[in-house]
């Protein structure tokens, strides 16, 4: 019942997603074919352009096209380079991906042990020397945006230091630059998350009962609160990774990475219309893709947040 | 707000205004000025951060940007506080259908990540600072909707709201006369930490080109001019970075600290100073639990737990009885080795079979208490781990403390599921908590302490939150595991009714000692103390005047830190004579097996 009723949301989700790409070019003021080309381009080429595009028919017409385009997989065609949208997405799609999932995993990884690690460490009022620096810490550590981040660390580890590449995405060593500028704030912010709902987990009777038992602290920590503080976690986890294939787009810029997001930012730029709308569609998409299944996965793991909505 | 980071933070915030307002009149000359000669330059005394292209003081350019990039950051705040107000009101004034789409809409909106649709309405908006400004406006906005539909909710259920709605008072004029002006605190102390987003979102935009476009300039576009020379003059593009990190945390720390200055409470400060210890009584031989002076000390001097003395023998139940705040549940953490921090437990030993638990080496003392200690919780929901299997919770005892394998503690932890007459235990064992009756997850707790030999039961109030019948099931429990066990429980309980049946012996306590100790089966005929007799006058029975109103004890028990040289009960007891309030009166032989604190006592 949850999983259906979810999915009808991922459902509608998507059709608003369509309504939007399709509006963003009729919402653009002028005659967007005209905007892309230029004031001096010929009126023969503008009208066969505006004709190729469909953008004399109805509205409705239009949109019809639209959508049943997308859904045989035809995203149109770049105005400036003719190439097909759909494979444009194909060629960058995996390096945005590979970057979003390299830097979920390095927060999650670095974040969690962090977070649970200062929550034990300040439980009920405990080393507030820590509590401040933490909190001071990871505050602003989120604070600074992973384009920044990205700067900096190509200033210190390729211009200074020259240790890695500054740019470009060549083997496995290009990776590590960016996947930390995109890491350094989810991971500060999971931390954050994760010591607040660990402090209030250590909280509750369950682990006085688990100490009661006298069972080993790590045993208490990692065996039963680290589970139920994780829910939560999980949670962030899924949004984040949203967010990172969209924050991404700046950090591609700042390295020169071949991703989804700098073809999006050329294509703004350019008024590449056709380009800008596809790869917008794309990225709504995979975040709306990747909510839907956290809140699925969400399901399986803890049936009772399920009840708890409906 | 005076935390060090929030000073910091106003700081920050105010060097930035005072930057954003005498910045142009004094650098703006300096900023514009070109000198093709100096095009380009790196780091020289002359431009501590070069020059670009036309030869401009990078500088003097960062320094005068600052008006510009906060007056967007301010107007791209101000649309999206705007437009989040008004989606986050427009739930509790829409009619409900209507009301819920919204509200679906901006749930759909958080979770999408707000770059997409700033980028989204830049390109509607067309390249440039109004498309930028716009496109971080709208990003914010539902952020800002869903804390201000929050908000609004908490204030909807609140008396006066409802007051007003059955007056009459329309939708629309509740959330303008009582809701905006509730949620208005709030929502402005979050605009500071919206400012310090939206200008970072904005350097991001200018950073990608899609923003403030030349011949302006704010610091994103300064990045963006700065970024290509990065190679051969760093400086030049960390310049803006530090300003916009700058900015963005003195936004951030700021706001953070506004936010939390409404709800933070202090932690008491201070030392715990040393418990006295006086001299140990004999011991009794034949007891399992005896406490001598036991004492529990907080830092400041606040001492909830003063002298106390018990001794339980095999297969008694032991009630403790007292309000709230008495010290009785804090006695009997004390016992168990589980005061929370930063409290500091005082006083004689405590001896468990003759053993003083607290002298013990750590491991052994972890061994001895991990397996005949049992716990019982008033809330069996919440002393069962919700995400863990009930099986699983019972077996790690036998795993952790007695060496068993899993399949054997399994089998064992099935077994006491069975024990305590939980019916299917092999089936109830691979189930989680949730799928457990109240009741059934009260047995499972008592079962866990059955995994071991239990030697002290402390059940905390495990019956308040059940049912009657259930709670009578539960207590028939306990009274028969206690026995097969010939273990000491302690019965920790405000219900005298309860505990005059229950248990086998009474302590009653009040401000943290032990006023009176005798029988239960004396409890409703035989109490000598005062506080005692008025607990007892206060449970109705069927013999009870129904028209009269409960029998109640006037006057409040002093808190642990303002108990003086007297009778703590003075104040509140009929009987009270000057040297009540002047002399504590010692806990004395009243008869049988009966103790009292009490000079007038009869």
């Amino acid at each position: 019942m949850f999983v259906l009723r979810r999915l009808l949301r991922f459902a509608a989700g998507l059709a608003a997603l369509m309504a939007a790409t399709f509006a963003m070019i009729h919402l653009i003021p002028g005659d967007p074919v005209r905007a892309a080309l230029g004031p001096q381009a010929p009126p023969d080429l503008i009208a066969a352009r505006r004709a190729a595009l469909g953008l004399d028919d109805s509205l409705v017409r239009q949109f019809l096209d639209y959508v049943g385009g997308v859904l045989a997989g035809d995203f149109g065609t770049s105005f400036l380079s003719g190439e097909p949208v759909g494979q444009i997405v194909m060629d960058r799609l995996p390096n945005t991906l590979s970057l979003a999932v390299l830097a979920t995993l390095v927060s999650l990884l670095v974040g969690v042990p962090l977070g649970l690690w200062a929550a034990i460490r300040t439980e009920n009022g405990r080393n507030r020397g820590t509590e401040v620096g933490f909190t001071t810490g990871t505050g602003a550590a989120v604070a600074v945006p992973e384009f920044l981040y990205s700067i900096a660390l190509v200033v210190v580890f390729a211009v200074v230091l020259g240790w890695l590449p500054p740019a470009g995405k060549a083997g496995a060593l290009s990776y590590l630059l960016p996947v930390a500028a995109l890491s350094i704030g989810p991971a500060a912010l999971i931390a954050r998350l994760v010591r607040a709902e660990t402090a209030r987990e250590l909280g509750k009777d369950y682990v006085r009962l688990a100490r009661a038992k006298r069972l080993p602290a790590a045993r208490v920590h990692l065996g039963h609160v680290l589970p139920n503080a994780l829910t939560a976690t999980l949670t962030t986890g899924g949004l984040l990774l949203g967010g990172l294939i969209a924050g991404s787009v700046l950090v591609e810029s700042v390295f020169a990475w071949p991703g989804l997001g700098m073809r999006m930012t050329e294509a703004i730029t350019q008024k590449d219309f056709p380009v800008a709308q596809g790869v917008i569609l794309v990225y709504g998409a995979i975040v709306l893709v990747v909510n839907t299944a956290v809140d699925l996965a969400l399901a399986v793991l803890d049936p009772k947040s399920t009840i708890k909505e409906s | 707000m005076r935390t060090p980071s929030g000073l910091a933070g106003a700081a920050i915030v105010a060097l930035m205004l005072v930057l954003a307002v005498v910045g142009p009149p004094i650098w703006g000359d300096r900023a514009e000025l070109i000198d093709p000669v100096a095009a380009l330059q790196g780091v020289s005394a002359a431009h501590p951060l070069g020059t670009d292209n036309l030869g401009r003081d990078i500088l003097a350019r960062v320094l005068v940007a600052a008006r510009l990039s906060l007056l967007l950051a301010a107007l791209a705040t101000a649309i999206g506080a705007a437009i989040g107000v008004v989606l986050g009101t427009l739930p509790s004034v829409l009619p409900r259908r209507l009301g819920r789409l919204v509200s679906s809409t901006v749930s759909a909106l958080v979770a999408f990540p707000g770059l997409l649709l700033a980028m989204f309405t830049a390109v509607v908006a067309g390249l440039g600072a109004r498309g930028a400004v716009l496109g971080i406006g709208v990003a914010l906005a539902p952020a800002f909707a869903r804390l201000t539909q929050t908000l609004a909710a908490s204030i909807a259920g609140s008396d006066f709201v409802a007051a007003a709605r059955m007056l009459g008072v329309s939708k629309a004029t509740i959330v303008r006369r009582h809701v905006l002006p509730n949620i208005a605190e709030p929502l402005i102390l979050n605009l500071t930490v919206m400012i310090g987003a939206s200008l970072v979102g904005l350097a991001g935009m200018s950073f990608l080109g899609l923003g403030v476009q030349a011949p302006g300039y704010d610091w994103g576009r300064l990045l963006f001019d700065g970024f290509a020379r990065i190679y051969v003059n760093p400086m030049v593009a960390l310049g803006p970075a530090f300003m916009v990190v700058l900015a963005g945390l003195g936004f951030n720390l700021m706001g953070e600290a506004l936010a939390k200055s409404a709800t933070r409470s202090t932690v008491p400060k201070g030392a715990a100073p040393a418990a006295p210890a006086p001299e140990a009584g004999e011991a009794d031989p034949e007891a399992v639990l005896e406490v001598r002076n036991l004492t529990v000390t907080f830092p400041g001097g606040v001492t909830p737990v003063r002298e106390v003395s018990l001794t339980v023998g095999p297969g008694e139940i032991v009630g403790l009885v007292g309000e709230s705040g008495s010290g009785k549940s804090l006695t009997a953490y004390a016992v168990g080795g589980l005061v929370p921090y930063p409290g500091v437990v005082g006083g004689g030993p405590v001896l468990l079979d003759g053993q003083d638990v607290h002298a013990l080496p750590a491991t052994e003392r972890r061994k001895l208490l991990g397996t005949s200690l049992a716990m019982v919780f008033q809330d069996p929901m919440a002393s069962l781990n919700p995400a863990l299997k009930v099986g699983g919770q019972l077996a790690e005892v036998a795993t952790v403390h007695q060496g068993a394998t899993r399949a054997e503690a399994w089998q064992r932890a099935v077994d006491r599921l069975g024990h305590v007459r939980i019916s299917e235990p092999a089936r109830r064992a691979r189930q989680h908590p949730h799928q457990l009756s109240g009741g059934m997850r009260q047995r499972a707790v008592i079962a866990m302490g059955l995994m071991g030999v239990p030697r002290l039961i402390i059940a905390d109030e495990p019956t308040t939150g059940l049912d009657v019948t259930v709670q009578r099931e539960i207590l028939r429990l306990l009274r028969e595991v206690t026995e097969e066990s010939a273990a000491a429980t302690l019965f920790i309980s405000h219900d005298m009714a309860v505990v005059g049946s229950l248990c086998d012996r009474v302590v009653v306590m009040y401000a943290g000692r032990v006023v009176e100790e005798l029988p239960a089966d004396r409890l409703v005929s035989g109490a000598a103390h005062p506080y005692t007799r008025a607990l007892v006058a206060s449970v109705p029975d069927m013999s009870a005047d129904r028209s009269l109103p409960l029998a109640s004890i006037p006057g409040r028990q002093p808190g642990p830190a303002e108990v003086g040289e007297g009778c703590a009960f003075a104040e509140r007891c009929a009987l009270s004579t000057d040297r009540c309030t002047a002399t504590r009166p010692p806990l004395e032989e009243h008869g049988k097996a009966h103790r009292v604190a009490c000079w007038e006592a009869s």
